[in-house]
């Protein structure tokens, strides 16, 4: 039974930590500004999901489990709403992307 | 498996950082320092669950709003067009 749960919660923590990874190598070395938006809004929400996903397993108390679906609402809330607004404010103020790597 | 997931989010905090203080433009930033907030948030869970003090749960919710709300709040005073409506309202009485 433990090693199971530990098991359980193991696997979506290790793809959550690859996914936050890979999403700040993609902020490091994407060549454009919207592109960078689209590796950390991608790959932040799944990240955060599956980590918080895995603490959730890994927990036994009912207060615990209630503050992390709190913190996965909000994130998942707060995450596409806060790259939509940065991409529009970028858009606005004259941003402009590069359309052709020559 | 917590302290590798944890040493995981500490390299994507050191990424992130560094496009924050290389980046071009004030978006730029402005997305490091997000992207930053949210990986501080889940560093805060995991530290909280690796001590077996999960009353840190409190402190990543809290991160969490002052995050998105600091973000909402630089990218208003960032626009351009903004100040100019408030110069063309000053200006018609």
């Amino acid at each position: 039974m433990d090693i199971m749960v530990i098991i359980l919660s193991g696997i979506p923590l290790l793809i959550g930590s690859f996914l936050c990874i890979s999403g700040s190598i993609g902020i490091l070395r994407f060549p454009d500004f919207y592109t960078r938006i689209h590796a950390v809004g991608v790959t932040d929400t799944l990240g955060t999901g599956l980590i918080l996903l895995s603490l959730m397993l890994l927990s036994t108390d009912f207060l615990v489990i209630a503050k992390l679906v709190i913190i996965l609402l909000l994130t998942l809330l707060t995450s596409p709403t806060t790259s939509h607004v940065l991409a529009k404010a970028a858009m606005y103020n004259g941003v402009k992307p590069v359309l052709k790597q020559s | 498996m917590l302290i590798a997931a944890t040493l995981a989010i500490f390299i994507a905090m050191l990424l992130a950082i560094i496009r924050g203080i290389a980046g071009p433009t004030l978006y730029d930033r402005i997305l490091a320092v997000n992207m930053f907030g949210t990986k501080t948030v889940l560093l805060i869970s995991l530290l909280g669950f690796l001590m077996g003090r999960p009353e840190f749960l409190d402190i990543a919710i809290v991160y969490a709003l002052i995050n998105f709300i600091s973000v909402i709040g630089i990218l208003r005073y960032s626009d351009k067009n903004e100040f100019k409506h408030h110069k063309e309202l000053d200006k018609e009485p």
